[in-house]
């Protein structure tokens, strides 16, 4: 049951071959069977799953509910969920219930989906490992000494587990797409604007956007078709029609015109990755697809940028966690002071510390025109190169990350390492742009994913392209075998 | 030596809208606390703002009125500092680009003479919460019903030269926002609030002294205090050789002094970036036309056309047109009057304003209304009563007696015309005062206002004085 993809389970739920309540119960068993061994959840939602599942199966009985009621699935644990922990993977949250639904967890509700729990993440989804979450690192289910990936590391393992037939992410500078290719899944990250924010914790406003986590590009697209669209409680969200993402499914992709950006392919690039993704190409050629170089040349400049404009926007942020209305508060505070300086020092970790102190000083007086203006300036820039690309191309082929997952341990003295690992997926961000990870095969037995960047709004073309490929290949059947 | 006060403005003008800034929640004022504040309010995780457009409308009216330039593009930035009351850890206000910028506005000061007063900007932002410092035992209380609620803060050039100066601005701006219905005005409510920028120099130099931020005036009266105890407490530091810091200084309206609150090394870094929660607010040019074929008569149109419709003086016009609901008071008595406009003017700026200031009444809640004042003039006007018998009439109005009319009836008050009846008056005082006639008669001119009062004593002040002069001449 756990390697049907969902639109099997859609079918099956409606034929009635099986009820909500049993597919939960099921997904539930794993979890509790599997997960010690993963850590990829924070909390599991077992009797609010099972009295959902009922309650799906009620609907699914009289003949209502749309096509994923009775599904269940996993949200990151930074979105607010009402009632549920939403700790953000943090010990600053570790207290805190959520008041209201996150839009987005408010349509899937409407939905019928069935929330089995709340995945392990990167503290505030900073990070690229999944180490800096309060609850500990997640685990590779490829291999136990890697990392999955991060932020959206919990959500990442718990699909290609199968713990969850899917899962929700968000994407700040790769959070959704990189831990989908160390962990061998399918994961999207929209347009900017394309999915509400609203209820979607922030880290860096003007980069994060939420997206769905799925063993395969069929199965992001029935997720996107209840995820995406308008919201007017986010300023941000774009007011644009949703297409529905599976009918577009089946084109083929002869004639397609891939750019490879010529910047991408140079050092640090593992070259077992690099052979997995120019295998994934050539099948795209195959498929009838013209493959051409082309260049982005701010291309070096996307890391560095990130890194002015996401702590800048973090550090701001990250001020109301301040221990008066909610969130941890330090035991016996003195006086004012004393309340924010333990308040703040204890309930947050390193890396957020370290990126609210950058923030604050590029934001700071006599800096701000160095670096945060210069750094829009230079976003400018790395967003023109991309407008200039697609004049040429239909989508945008690179490696996802540069390198398959690399140890637990391995790189978390050395945050510039660290940070490099999103080399390629920051520049989608800073765009606004979506990109998509796909599995693309193995690098010594552990994933490798191809990224897939596409025009404003052209999520309908990137599923379809990942699709595509998806149909002459069996990496996203994979499932690793400890969890078969 | 001479010392020129240097003084600008910064007023925090709370818009009157039915919900706040950037959420649902209600802005009514009084509520139990934390009973008006949403998650968005209590910046709660995940929650973002979305512009009350209401508030965009009045800040272009605003904008018109003043003769401002209504920016087409204007932009939300995060000013960040922790306090308390201030829940997400930064408050939301337009910083490098305000909505409203490079406008003016003409003061009418104590002497008759007008000032332009320039407007460097106005701003749209939030306001924070209350902190509430008494009865915690050891703690705070936080109010979190006034966080998000929306101001406008207006930032005057620094152009005014005295105290004097300073508050009749900030009357000009007050009735302004009233005339514009953007605000309520409630200074006790915090609706109108302001802060003082204050420097001296020696008259004829060019160059600003340091300044002090005078924060805290909450009424006129404090803000011309407070302004004239900063301006003496400077020249008292400058004049002992010393240097004036520049610092912020709260008011003290108990001890009626200004004292240091933090000093300019001590200043917040407030680390302003355009929020990128919130887009830029774009005002197209149609918006701007649709909301200025809605404005209101101004003040100064107002008082432009009441002194050549109403053939008022500027001095009257001024006064009537100070406040929106004492023109629209004044214009309402003239119409109930008959056309009279003089007297209307006459009784609202003298009894009725007298005994509204008696009773601490604003005229809004006059208990005499302008319909009844109205009525009260005609009754003037057709000869049905004098000027004096009006007094009478006015204050048995204020009293809760009913109308002129039911006033006049009740207490037989009506004047009295009948020649004869007047007659029969003047012979019988005139028999009375019979050595008082022979007196006037032979020179003693003077002696003719003691006989009109005598006839108007008798005759209960009824009679019609123009008739008893006439009258009274013929028969002495």
């Amino acid at each position: 049951m756990h390697e049907k993809t969902l639109s099997e389970l859609s079918r099956d739920l409606k034929s009635k071959a099986i009820s909500s309540e049993e597919l939960t119960r099921a997904f539930l068993d794993r979890i509790g069977r599997f997960d010690d061994r993963l850590n990829s959840f924070i909390t599991v939602t077992d009797e609010r799953a099972m009295d959902a599942a009922r309650a799906a199966d009620r609907l699914l009985q009289s003949g209502k509910g749309g096509p994923l009621c009775g599904i269940p699935f996993a949200q990151k644990d930074i979105f607010c969920t009402e009632g549920v922990k939403t700790s953000c993977g943090s010990r600053m949250l570790d207290n805190f219930i959520a008041p209201y639904d996150a839009t987005t967890a408010a349509r899937f509700n409407q939905a019928g989906l069935v929330l089995l729990g709340k995945t392990n993440m990167d503290e505030f989804a900073m990070g690229s490992s999944n180490e800096t979450s309060y609850y500990g690192p997640v685990k590779n289910p490829w291999a136990p000494a890697a990392v999955p990936g991060g932020s959206s590391g919990g959500s990442a393992a718990a699909v290609a587990a199968r713990l969850t037939p899917a899962a929700t992410g968000t994407d700040t500078g790769g959070s959704i797409r990189q831990p989908a290719a160390l962990c061998g899944i399918t994961g999207i990250k929209p347009t900017y604007g394309r999915v509400s924010r609203y209820g979607m914790i922030a880290f860096a406003s003007s980069l994060d956007q939420g997206g769905v986590m799925t063993a395969s590009a069929e199965d992001a697209a029935l997720l996107m078709g209840v995820m995406a669209g308008f919201d007017e409680r986010d300023s941000t969200s774009v007011d644009h029609p949703v297409p529905d993402y599976t009918a577009g499914l089946h084109a083929p992709v002869k004639g397609l015109k891939i750019g490879l950006p010529r910047e991408y392919l140079g050092k640090g690039l593992d070259p077992a990755v690099e052979k997995a993704v120019e295998a994934a190409i050539d099948e795209y050629r195959r498929l009838g697809a013209e493959v051409r170089e082309i260049s982005l040349p701010h291309t070096d400049l996307a890391v560095p940028v990130y890194y002015v404009v996401a702590p800048a926007e973090c550090s701001s942020n990250l001020s109301r966690y301040d221990g008066v209305r909610y969130g941890h508060r330090c035991a016996e505070p003195q006086n004012l002071a004393d309340l924010y300086t333990r308040s703040r020092g204890e309930g947050f970790g390193a890396e957020v510390k370290r990126r609210i102190m950058i923030g604050t000083y590029v934001l700071s007086a006599g800096y701000y025109d160095a670096y945060y203006l210069k750094a829009q300036k230079l976003r400018r820039l790395i967003k023109e190169d991309f407008m200039q690309a697609f004049a040429e191309v239909d989508v945008i082929m690179t490696p996802t990350a540069p390198t398959a997952a690399f140890n637990i341990g391995e790189k978390v003295d050395d945050p510039v390492t660290m940070y490099l690992s999103d080399v390629f997926t920051i520049p989608a961000n800073l765009a606004g742009l979506p990109g998509i990870s796909v599995p693309a095969g193995f690098a010594d037995g552990r994933p490798v994913g191809l990224q897939i960047i596409g025009n404003y709004f052209a999520e309908d073309r990137l599923l379809n392209v990942a699709h595509q490929y998806q149909q002459v290949t069996d990496w996203h059947k994979r499932v690793p075998p400890q969890f078969a | 030596m001479q010392w020129e006060p240097v003084i600008g403005l910064e007023i925090h003008v709370q818009l009157a809208t039915k919900t706040k800034l950037f959420s649902g929640a209600s802005t009514a004022y009084g509520a139990l606390p934390n009973t008006q504040a949403c998650a968005i309010d209590l910046g709660m995780p995940g929650t973002l703002p979305v512009l009350n457009e209401e508030v965009v409308r009045m800040a272009v009216k605003l904008g018109l009125a003043v003769g401002a330039r209504i920016a087409p593009r204007s932009v939300f930035a995060r000013k960040n500092y922790f306090y308390p009351d201030l829940p997400k850890g930064y408050q939301i206000s337009q910083y490098e680009l305000p909505i409203v910028e490079c406008g003016q506005v003409e003061v009418e000061l104590e002497d008759g003479q007008t000032k332009t007063v320039g407007v460097t900007r106005a701003h749209l932002e939030e306001d924070a919460g209350k902190s509430l410092h008494e009865g915690f035992e050891g703690a705070s209380g936080i109010d979190l019903n006034r966080a998000g609620t929306p101001l406008i803060e207006i930032v005057s050039e620094p152009d005014m030269r005295s105290a004097k100066e300073a508050v009749a601005y900030m009357k000009k701006i007050h009735s302004l926002v009233r005339y514009l219905e953007i605000c309520d005005g409630n200074m006790q409510e915090g609706s109108f609030r302001c802060d003082a920028n204050v420097s001296v120099r020696p008259v004829g130099r060019e160059t600003f002294g340091t300044r002090a931020e005078l924060k805290n005036l909450n009424s006129f009266r404090f803000v011309e205090r407070a302004i004239l105890y900063e301006i003496d407490r400077q020249i008292e530091i400058l004049e002992g050789g010393g240097e004036v810091v520049q610092e912020t200084r709260l008011y003290d309206a108990d001890k009626h002094e200004t004292r240091s609150m933090r000093s300019k090394e001590e200043a917040f870094d407030y680390r302003y970036f355009p929020d990128p929660d919130l887009l830029p607010v774009e005002v197209s040019e149609a918006l701007v036309e649709e909301v200025r074929a809605a404005m209101p008569e101004l003040p100064d149109q107002k008082k432009e056309r009441f002194v050549y419709e109403y053939g008022l003086t500027p001095y009257e016009a001024a006064v009537l047109t100070a406040t929106r609901e004492a023109a629209d008071y004044f214009e309402a008595v003239e119409q109930a009057s008959g056309g009279e406009a003089r007297l209307a003017a006459t009784w609202v700026m003298g009894d009725l304003s007298a005994a509204l200031n008696k009773a601490g009444t604003d005229i809004a809640d006059s208990p005499v209304t302008a319909e009844m004042l109205g009525g009260m003039i005609r009754r003037m006007a057709d000869d049905t009563i004098s000027g004096k018998i009006a007094k009478q009439v006015f204050e048995a109005m204020w009293a809760g007696e009913g109308d002129a009319d039911a006033v006049i009836e009740k207490k037989g008050l009506k004047q009295v015309t009948d020649t004869g009846l007047i007659e029969g008056i003047i012979d019988e005082v005139l028999a009375n005062n019979p050595d008082n006639v022979a007196a006037y008669r032979n020179g003693k001119d003077k002696l003719f206002g003691f006989f009109v009062g005598q006839v108007m004593k008798a005759s209960q002040g009824k009679a019609n004085p123009a008739q008893v002069n006439e009258l009274l001449k013929k028969k002495l």
